[in-house]
């Protein structure tokens, strides 16, 4: 680790913020989410489908606004899947990690994301959250069903896709928060969504196909 | 281009028009008060008499009466048309007019699991609630229904006759005098006419239906909302409407009403139900007990117990009957003060603030006959809801189910009716099952083998009244809840709470874990890893 790091300016306001936001938004619907399935209770059912409503349609709303942002910005392209330097990255951290070595694909402002994360946010942006939301929506508008012609569903289908997506998005978030301690210090790569700086190691050059734009 | 110009300026002249008509609403409300014209409230009329006439001031009331015909006679010479409508209802034939048959109702083959059957009404006691002066052989009874004396006009009649006949006049005539005021207290059936009968079914007060007793007589609002003499004090006839002496309410397997709509929609509907007044959508808007509506009735959540004041009967066992003490019939009272045992009756048990039974329900009941056969390996349904969950028109409905033990035929497979009326000789006097069956079925034109059994029988009572306030309805969680639900019983359904997939939360919870550990392995081992490497 060199002592003397790079600073770059990674996440926008805008994007720390909707990171933040939709963390807020996310737990408050796994919270609710989970005590409306009967694990527990909390602020009693009838709150908690009053909350877990609420705030789903707010997520659903900013969640619009974060599709704008991603196109009109030419970020999405940051989501592109790539197989290159994945497998060294996989091995990274199932193992390069623990005997210190560097980071194979470090993080630049044209290549926020590494392979992995790249091929996990699209997963979770373009199918898994929306996928979550479409399923919401629907348990949601249940009544509506027949009158929309969508009586061909079944509320328990539609209950077992929602619930299964809420373990993978609870997966991820168990994931997602441990892997932010693996920056070179613990908390350096929460400290970056909080400022939008992140430390970098100044030699590494980045490769033409890492670049978004 | 010019299409637009003149589209905006269209919109902008509604919206003046808006403005201006909005700024002169509260002037034009100002301008009544500035001319003087004070106007009085509506009073509210919801407890005065509706009627336009007053019984004590015509001539044919003012008269002795000697025999309850009399008064009837009286009664008819202005109500002309009312006895031949009474004929015509159910209250007077006791038979259903929605059966051709003839087989529905007390007076044809109907059962329950009570006093099982009226044996064509020759079983003398069950007439008692009859609307005739004896059964249907005197002619009708109009004080049955519209009487407000506190008076039993049999037993009058009967002493008039008897202190005039053996010469006692001062004492006959104080009796007429009582029977002189009495018929001229007329009104609209009371909740206390309706109860004579309705709240004493089945041989005692709150026998049958736990959602309809003698404390409806004079409710508090916590215990009817509407009937609550604190509040609107609705009698029974606000919502069984009449027509020509016919009273709407269910008929056996016949649904009070054949769909709900609110009096905005159709004002003319025979049956006063919840959706009447208080339309399909009731709750605040977006709240999401109007979802609920299509599917759940009104009364599910807003009557969260019934027999709140008395207890009601639950089981009653035919087959403990016949049992005495030192050769003698007796009786044992238990916990509220009812009796849990009759040797001419057998065993009964009462219970209180009873939680419903929740079923899928069309507004129709399967209605058992004397006729049918059973199954008897298993508790016979004298009657059960009908619905489903994939009905359209069924919706979750609480009921009473009243369970026993009663007499059957063992190898007729046909439900027994005995007589039993002390009168006519029957088991409450003779304490003989062999008799009073065979006399009892001999009644009804079947057969009897001789062959007597017992078994066990359910009899369901929809649960309507005993309406509750808004704030002691059921909470979401008592059905939305995966243990103890009330709707536990159920299926066929995804219900949001109650339900889950079982190996999906396994497989779900497992990967959780899974993941958490992985994570504090990794952890560990970059710990580790990096001590080594510090202390190199």
């Amino acid at each position: 680790m060199s002592e003397n790091m790079k600073h770059i300016y990674l996440y926008t306001r805008y994007e720390r913020f909707w990171h933040w936001l939709q963390m807020a938004l996310i737990m408050i619907l796994l919270v609710t989410g989970f005590e409306i399935h009967g694990l527990y209770t909390l602020f009693g059912f009838e709150r908690a489908v009053d909350i877990h409503n609420y705030v789903g349609l707010g997520w659903l709303t900013a969640f619009a606004f974060f599709i704008f942002w991603i196109f009109t910005t030419g970020e999405w392209k940051q989501y592109i899947p790539t197989t290159k330097k994945l497998f060294s990255v996989i091995r990274y951290y199932g193992y390069g990690i623990f005997l210190g070595e560097p980071h194979p694909v470090p993080k630049r402002k044209e290549a926020k994301h590494n392979p992995l994360q790249r091929l996990t946010y699209l997963g979770l942006a373009a199918a898994l959250l929306p996928l979550q939301m479409t399923t919401g929506i629907l348990y949601w508008t249940y009544n509506y069903w027949e009158a929309w012609g969508l009586d061909f569903l079944s509320l328990a289908i539609v209950a077992l896709i929602h619930m299964a997506l809420a373990f993978s998005i609870l997966i991820f978030l168990i994931i997602h928060v441990y892997m932010t301690t693996t920056g070179h210090t613990i908390f350096a790569h929460v400290k970056a969504m909080i400022t939008g700086w992140e430390e970098v190691e100044p030699t590494v050059a980045i490769e033409e196909w890492e670049k978004a734009a | 281009m010019q299409s637009k110009l003149a589209q905006i300026s269209i919109v902008v002249c509604i919206l003046c028009v808006g403005l201006v008509l909005l700024a002169y609403t509260p002037l034009s409300a100002k301008s009544n008060a500035e001319t003087g014209r004070i106007l009085k409230p509506i009073p509210d009329n919801t407890t005065k008499n509706w009627s336009t006439a007053d019984h004590s001031k015509f001539d044919a009331l003012n008269r002795d009466f000697e025999t309850g015909a009399e008064v009837t006679k009286a009664c008819l010479s202005c109500h002309s048309e009312a006895e031949s409508q009474l004929h015509d209802s159910i209250h007077w034939t006791w038979l259903s007019p929605y059966d051709d048959t003839g087989d529905t109702g007390k007076a044809g083959y109907s059962v329950n699991n009570f006093c099982v059957s009226a044996n064509k009404m020759n079983d003398t006691d069950c007439n008692k609630c009859h609307i005739g002066w004896d059964g249907k052989n005197d002619g009708i009874n109009c004080l049955a229904c519209h009487g407000q004396a506190d008076i039993k006009w049999k037993d009058d009649f009967n002493d008039y006759e008897f202190f005039k006949e053996t010469g006692e006049m001062e004492i006959a005539e104080e009796i007429q005098q009582t029977i002189r005021d009495g018929v001229k207290v007329i009104s609209l059936p009371t909740r206390e006419n309706c109860g004579t009968c309705h709240f004493n079914g089945g041989g005692g007060e709150a026998v049958k239906h736990g959602d309809l007793d003698a404390s409806l007589a004079q409710p508090k609002k916590t215990l009817d909302v509407h009937m609550g003499t604190d509040g609107r004090n609705f009698e029974c006839t606000r919502c069984h409407t009449t027509m020509e002496h016919r009273i709407s309410g269910r008929v056996y397997s016949t649904p009070a009403s054949a769909h709900r709509k609110s009096l905005v929609e159709d004002d003319l509907v025979p049956k006063i139900m919840c959706e009447s007044c208080h339309t399909s959508e009731p709750h605040e808007q977006g709240h999401k007990a109007n979802d609920h509506t299509d599917k759940v009735a009104c009364q599910s959540c807003h009557i969260p117990e019934f027999a709140r004041e008395h207890p009601t009967m639950t089981w009653w066992d035919w087959s403990k009957a016949g049992q005495m003490k030192d050769g003698k019939p007796y009786m044992e009272k238990g916990e509220y003060g009812r009796y849990t045992y009759k040797s001419y009756k057998g065993e009964f048990k009462w219970e209180k603030n009873i939680v419903p039974e929740y079923f899928w329900y069309n507004g129709s009941l399967t209605t058992m006959t004397i006729k049918d056969t059973i199954d008897p390996e298993k508790p016979v349904r004298v009657s059960w809801p009908v619905g489903s969950s994939d009905d359209k028109d069924s919706r979750i409905f609480p009921f009473k189910v009243h369970r026993g033990k009663q007499p059957y035929d063992k190898k007729h497979n046909r439900l027994l009716a005995a007589l039993l009326s002390s009168d006519v000789d029957g088991y409450w006097k003779t304490y003989d099952w062999e008799s009073s069956i065979t006399r009892g079925m001999k009644i009804m034109g079947l057969p009897y083998s001789g062959e007597l059994g017992f078994v066990e029988t359910a009899y369901v009572y929809p649960t309507t009244h005993m309406v509750a306030p808004e704030e002691d309805a059921v909470s979401c969680r008592e059905c939305h809840a995966r243990s103890k639900s009330r709707l536990a019983n159920l299926s066929g359904f995804y219900m949001p709470g109650r339900d889950s997939f079982h190996l999906l939360d396994l497989g779900g919870w497992g990967s959780v874990i899974a993941a958490m550990a992985a994570v504090l392995l990794h952890a560990l081992g970059r710990i580790f890893k990096n001590r080594i490497k510090k202390e190199n």
